[in-house]
């Protein structure tokens, strides 16, 4: 099985440095791009594959390119903005590509910008990856010094300048326009789209905004082909995917899986099922914003996970066993989701803590049977659309599956003031 | 225009509008928080949500906040749709959840958007039972008050403060439901435009200290429409009055003027009316006040008959802050040649030559809402963020202009606020400003320190590039080339506008900028000229043709004056203090008529209480030439009236003038029609006295005034009949008309389930747009298409200017302190800077002067002693003289100054 994005990993050895990566391949995407393709064609070649976007929405990232303006009369200067933020709780792949091979990210930056023409390029980290940040830094240091990053890249004509960038750290900075704020040293409230960044992005400038994970797919789909790309899935979606599972599971851990594995595989397969003396009762699949689902049997991807009521999100699923109070696990993501709250529109500032503050209640044993009600309304008022951005609707994703999946929990909290796990 | 189907009934909006407004517009109630109209929209409260339908088809639809959306042909929505209406209702809620309740005792209560919009929602009920969050709010200093457990987080207040009026000491902090807005400590907001966050917040998170201190419920005001006092601009205003007391005032939108906001100075200068100051009683010198209203009454005019029966004539000495009316009252009372402007001459010149060359043309007088539009702008000489702030608040808007287009073009609606600022980013059309000291315009333009003859030989440059003229001769380098830049950005603009004004003191600025604005009027384009003057009806005064205060002064020093009449004036502000002495120790019989105590009121033999704005009205002419009327909020007493009235009853007991049976102000009017047809469309400036509406009056109480027959229980239980007033449409009263007022008798915005100040998009033809029947005012000068082309000249030569080698001394103003009136209201007096004089750290290092050092400095003749403030705000070789009652007033500048000696502190 192919593994294009952590086939130089190994955790023992450590990252390779330029020439390892070299000697096993790299750069190979560079050298193909800017030497025989032009920018429209690399482009054409990622929407040819049917790459989607990694970061949990799967928006398809070729047509995402196309919205860059292109030409003499495109605005200058255009950026790329690497989302490495990676705040959504349960989820680690993007820290295991930075952290085990960052040149891959480095080569798929050069690639991406050259596709769109963009010049400036700024990976956005998340506080705590400063391990990530320092390899990154050293890789695009080795990167410069050979010439594949800075002026003229391999004689190309092409410029292009890397920067690391290491915030402050809120959930919201992994929002896309919420980034481009605290980029700028705002605060990091998302956007209104439209416009959307290819239009006006960071410092109102032209701007592609792409996930680690996608990115780090772009450099297969040069050197191999969008074919190759498409067919390395079983089920049509292209490519690979960095799959990963915690809770009590025998093996917790990620794997580069073809996109669209079956689910009950990387359970039962690659996370060892359950521990010993715990049962499996659900799993929120791509990370703390997606509803739980308790169906096992289905392809894992962006197409099918809808079948299901869920999402694949980033695909890395938390599973809830039968020994952890699931009231107790949904207040614990939403508490997260209401301190993360940036405070721009009501429903998600007011409507987060108000949830919280009734889960609080139920799970202490002041709840209330009518709470049940006012949950539900919030999971109905907080619906994409109603809010400025995705945070919120993300939020009641798992309160709305969790009060439909284990209402009888809830209710036994209610019934019997407290929580029946304590 | 595009249909739009709401409710699935058709109506017209324009095309591209934003929905919200668009529906307001046509009448409809849709609740909303962060939008305003002055501030676009920022999709952060989710009130104002509605359901969009993508087709006739289409019978579930999606929720939509109506300020996000743009107005498409065939576009579908339901204001009504159920869903809609639960999520609008589920907003409030939340809203609500952590909001105190505390209506009872809040400032905001009866005129609150929130409780508005939580009545127009339907949300009845609470359903939140946990602990609210709370705040500690903080000290604001003597305008603003806060009160942050209100906070509904909707971020007006920053989005007014920050991004509309470019302040830096005020923020949103932390984040979540436990955003805070305010400074990063307690302290004075530094804007002097924070009075609009009371109009701006929703709710009662910040209120109107001064209101607070004499408070009343907002429906127990009387109000009546009026305008500002406390600079040129002509800022309309709404004062609002309860048992006899001034107890605020608050913007009235005209949208030709001041559009929603009003600066500080305009809010709370309002306090002198109460104040310690107040002149109540008739006085004569050595014989005490008199009292009870008909000897007082009787003795005044006695008195007055008595000297205007001598035999010298009287000679009668304006005011550029009384109103139209009582000049021209006073100039026919003693005559048009024996009539005085009470300014310094420098001044009388310069206001002269102001109007001159408005009228002169071709370019339009620019209005403030012209300034607010213009794309290109150069500011010659005039500090306008201190001499007329609004101006400065209306070009912070202008210089986005160019940028935004730019947004436009990329296909962002200019009315999406928080999109177009992500575009723009810093981006500024171009500003140019020159002056002899940094001003606040160089926190958004390019300011350039120069000497005001340099400045005005810039403006000769700049006008004769952009008519394509030869040249000018012999100027250095850099100047060559701001003129040749600056030239090139109005040339390049559809609506370049020109600012100068009275402030700088210099003839050849104000000539300067008229050739500019001459250069830049092409049939195709729209350029402006603003020049401000430095009070409310500096204007109006100039219009009446007065002789200059100098000539009146020698006059009275050659013992050729007979009594002196002075109306609403302090001449020890308009002339140097020896001369002021040398006028009061020959002057003989001085008459003054005025409401505040001051030096002259010291002076005179006869001091006589008139109204202030607030208790009378009258007209002013503002710096672009706009005559408006302003009402009284609460009648005169006996014996405090209206200037015009004092000089008509004058005219009357000693038989000259020809005002004697002048009753009301329209009777006045008539006469001033016919003596000076020039003045006569004054009087379009608002309805007269027996334009009714529907038969009735148009009250100034709100029909919920309570308490009408209590106000008085105290001395008697009768219901007495309501004052009369002979001068005016409207009544003293909570009866009367109940439909829409004409727009110049506004008295309040008020409409049905309205009843903040965001009322004011049912007064409007569209939100946003001019009041229904046009804004108020009524501009006198529209200057001839084709005026002669050509120049003034090119300017001072490089070695004129003020005579001597000393450091030139120029005025410099403050926003609180330069003006009379409102440096005697306690909010604003807190707030006055110590008189101190500017000098460059450099010129001050080679004097051997160091920071609060005392000069005695010699200008004009006169001895200014003051300390000194080192900073690099300075142009080089000039000193920066405070236009306070300590320091330049009275002097003309700038004039070169001399140093008699320093002391070191």
């Amino acid at each position: 099985m192919e593994r294009p994005l952590t086939k130089n990993i190994d955790p023992a050895r450590g990252p390779l440095d330029l020439k390892g990566y070299e000697a096993a391949g790299g750069y190979r995407a560079v050298r193909k791009a800017l030497g025989t393709m032009a920018p429209e064609d690399v482009t054409a070649a990622v929407k040819a594959s049917g790459l989607r976007g990694r970061g949990g929405a799967g928006f398809p990232t070729g047509q995402k390119w196309g919205f860059v303006p292109m030409g003499p009369e495109a605005p200058r200067p255009k950026y790329l903005c690497c989302n490495a933020d990676e705040m959504e709780p349960g989820t680690f792949k993007d820290r295991l590509l930075m952290e085990g091979d960052p040149h891959l990210l480095v080569e798929s930056l050069i690639v991406s910008c050259y596709a769109v023409q963009a010049g400036i390029c700024y990976v956005f980290l998340r506080y705590a990856y400063q391990k990530s940040a320092r390899l990154l830094e050293k890789a695009v240091a080795e990167a410069a010094a050979a010439g594949y990053v800075g002026r003229n890249i391999l004689g190309s004509g092409f410029d292009l300048e890397i920067h690391i960038h290491t915030s402050s750290g809120r959930y919201m900075c992994g929002e896309e326009t919420g980034l481009l704020n605290a980029l700028e040293g705002r605060r990091a409230s998302p956007r209104a789209k439209p416009p959307f960044p290819p239009i006006s992005g960071l410092f109102g400038k032209p701007t592609l905004i792409n996930n680690v994970e996608t990115l780090c797919s772009v450099p297969g789909i040069i050197n191999n082909g969008a074919d190759w790309f498409r067919k390395l899935s079983p089920t049509g979606e292209g490519g690979t995917k960095i799959y990963g599972m915690s809770g009590r599971v025998k093996r917790p851990g990620a794997w580069e899986l073809p996109m669209g594995t079956r689910l009950r595989e990387i359970f039962e397969v690659h996370a060892g099922g359950m521990k010993e003396g715990y049962a499996f009762r659900a799993l929120v699949p791509g990370g703390a914003s997606t509803d739980f689902q308790t169906e096992l049997d289905i392809d894992f991807d962006f197409t099918h996970e809808p079948q299901v009521g869920s999402r694949l999100g980033t695909g890395t699923a938390i599973v809830l066993d039968d020994k952890t109070c699931p009231v107790g696990f949904v207040l614990n993501i939403e508490r997260f989701m209401a301190r993360e709250s940036c405070g721009w529109c009501t429903p998600c500032w007011g409507g987060l803590s108000w949830i919280v503050k009734t889960l609080e209640a139920i799970e202490a044993g002041r709840g209330r049977m009518e709470d049940l009600a006012i949950l539900d309304r919030h999971c109905r008022e907080l619906a994409p659309g109603h809010t400025f951005c995705a945070l919120a609707p993300g939020a009641v994703e798992p309160l709305q599956s969790a009060l439909r999946l284990f209402r009888e929990d809830f209710e036994r909290h209610i019934r019997e003031k407290g929580c029946p796990w304590r | 225009m595009p249909t739009i189907f709401i409710d699935n009934r058709p109506y017209e909006a324009p095309a591209g509008a934003n929905l919200l407004e668009a529906c307001l517009s046509l009448g409809f109630d849709i609740p909303y928080f962060c939008w305003h109209p002055a501030l676009g929209s920022a999709g952060a409260c989710r009130q104002c949500a509605v359901k969009k339908f993508a087709n006739e088809k289409d019978t579930r639809g999606h929720v939509v906040m109506s300020c996000m959306e743009p107005v498409v042909d065939g576009l579908r929505l339901s204001i009504d749709d159920p869903e809609a209406l639960a999520f609008r209702r589920s907003v409030i809620g939340w809203l609500m959840a952590s909001h105190p309740h505390d209506c009872p005792v809040c400032d905001e209560g009866g005129e609150c958007h929130l409780q508005d919009m939580t009545v127009m929602t339907g949300h009845v009920y609470r359903e939140y039972r946990f602990k609210k969050r709370t705040h500690r709010s903080q000290d604001l200093g003597p305008f603003v008050a806060h009160e942050m457990n209100r906070c509904i987080q909707c971020y007006r207040c920053v989005r007014f403060y920050r991004d509309y009026a470019g302040g830096r000491d005020f923020a949103e902090f932390a984040s979540r439901d436990h955003l805070f807005y305010g400074r990063h400590a307690d302290g004075p907001l530094e804007s002097p435009f924070s009075g609009n966050l009371v109009e701006v917040c929703p709710t009662g998170v910040f209120t109107d200290k001064t209101f607070k201190r004499h408070y009343t419920r907002p429906w127990d005001l009387s109000t009546a429409p009026s305008v500002c006092v406390h600079c040129g601009l002509g800022c309309n205003t709404i004062p609002g009055e309860r048992y006899g007391r001034l107890r605020r005032v608050r913007g009235r939108y005209n949208g030709e003027v001041n559009g929603y906001f009003l600066c500080d100075r305009g809010r709370y200068g309002y306090e002198f009316v109460n104040g310690s100051a107040r002149i109540r009683k008739a006085r004569l010198t050595g014989q005490g006040t008199f009292d009870g209203d008909h000897a007082s009454h009787e003795f005044v005019l006695r008195r007055v008959k008595e000297a205007l029966g001598g035999p010298r004539p009287a000679i009668g000495i304006g005011s550029p802050r009384a109103s139209l009316e009582a000049n021209f009252a006073l100039r026919e009372l003693v005559g048009p040649g024996r009539f005085y402007a009470g300014v310094s001459d420098n001044e009388w010149r310069l206001t002269e030559l102001a109007l001159k060359i408005l009228c002169g043309g071709p370019a339009r007088p620019a209005s403030l809402k012209d300034a607010g539009l213009a794309d290109a702008v150069l500011v010659l000489g005039e500090d306008v963020g201190n001499t007329a702030p609004l101006l400065e608040l209306a070009l912070r808007q202008a210089v986005r202009r160019k940028p935004s287009a730019a947004a436009l073009k990329a296909g962002i609606p200019l009315w999406h606020d928080l999109a177009v600022r992500n575009f723009v980013q810093d981006a500024k059309g171009p500003l140019f400003a020159v002056s002899a000291r940094k001003t606040s315009l160089a926190d958004f333009g390019e300011e350039m320190l120069l000497a005001p003859d340099d400045a005005a030989r810039l403006g000769f440059a700049a006008a004769r590039l952009i008519s394509g003229s030869d040249p000018a001769a012999g100027l250095t380098p850099v100047l060559a080339e701001a003129a040749e830049r600056i030239a090139r950005a109005l040339d390049a603009a559809e609506r370049p506008l020109v600012v100068a004004g009275v402030g700088a003191g210099s003839a050849a600025m104000l000539r300067a900028a008229g050739d500019v604005a001459r250069a830049l009027t092409r049939p195709d384009r729209r350029a402006g000229l603003m020049l401000v003057v430095p009070e409310c009806d500096s204007l109006g005064l100039a219009m009446l043709g007065p002789g200059s205060l100098k000539s009146a002064v020698d006059m009275v020093l050659k013992g050729g004056a007979g009594p002196v009449l002075i109306v609403e004036n302090d001449l020890y502000r308009r002339l140097p203090a020896g001369a002021a002495e040398a006028f009061f120790e020959r002057g003989g019989d001085i008459i003054l008529l005025d409401h505040v105590e001051h030096r002259t009121a010291a002076r005179a033999s006869t001091v006589i209480p008139v109204a202030t704005f607030a208790e009378s009205e009258g007209t002013l002419v503002n710096n672009e030439g706009r005559a408006q009327r302003f009402f009284r909020a609460t009648p005169a007493t006996a014996e405090t009236r209206e200037s015009w009235r004092w000089l008509c009853d004058f005219s009357r007991v000693s038989g000259s003038g020809g005002l004697g049976h002048v009753r009301t102000l329209d009777d006045l009017m008539a006469v001033l029609a016919e003596r000076i047809p020039e003045l006569a469309p004054v009087r379009d400036a608002a309805p007269a006295a027996d334009a009714l509406v529907h038969g009735r009056k148009v009250p100034r109480e709100p029909a919920r005034a309570s308490g009408r027959t209590a106000i008085h229980a105290g001395e008697h239980v009768r219901e007495n009949p309501p004052p009369v007033d002979l001068d005016s449409a409207l009544a003293f009263s909570m009866e009367g008309a109940t439909t829409l007022p004409p727009a110049a008798l506004i008295p309040r915005f008020w409409a049905p389930g309205w009843n903040s100040v965001q009322a004011v998009n049912k007064y409007q033809t569209a939100s946003g747009g001019p009041l229904r029947g046009g804004d108020p005012g009524r501009r006198l000068i529209e200057p001839l298409e084709a005026a002669p082309a050509g120049f003034s000249g090119d300017g001072p030569r490089a070695e004129a200017g003020p005579a001597g080698t000393g450091p030139l001394a120029v005025a410099v103003y403050h926003i609180y302190g330069s003006e009379e009136l409102s440096s005697l209201a306690e909010g604003v007096a807190a707030l006055v800077p110590r008189a101190a004089l500017l000098v460059h750290p450099e010129d001050a290092a080679g004097l051997g002067l160091g920071e609060g050092d005392v000069i005695d400095l010699e200008v004009g003749g006169e001895l200014l002693s003051l300390p000194v403030t080192l900073t690099a705000d300075m142009a080089r070789g000039a000193v920066g003289v405070p236009m306070m009652p300590s320091g330049g007033l009275g002097l003309d500048l700038p004039a070169r100054a001399r140093v008699l000696a320093m002391r070191k502190t």
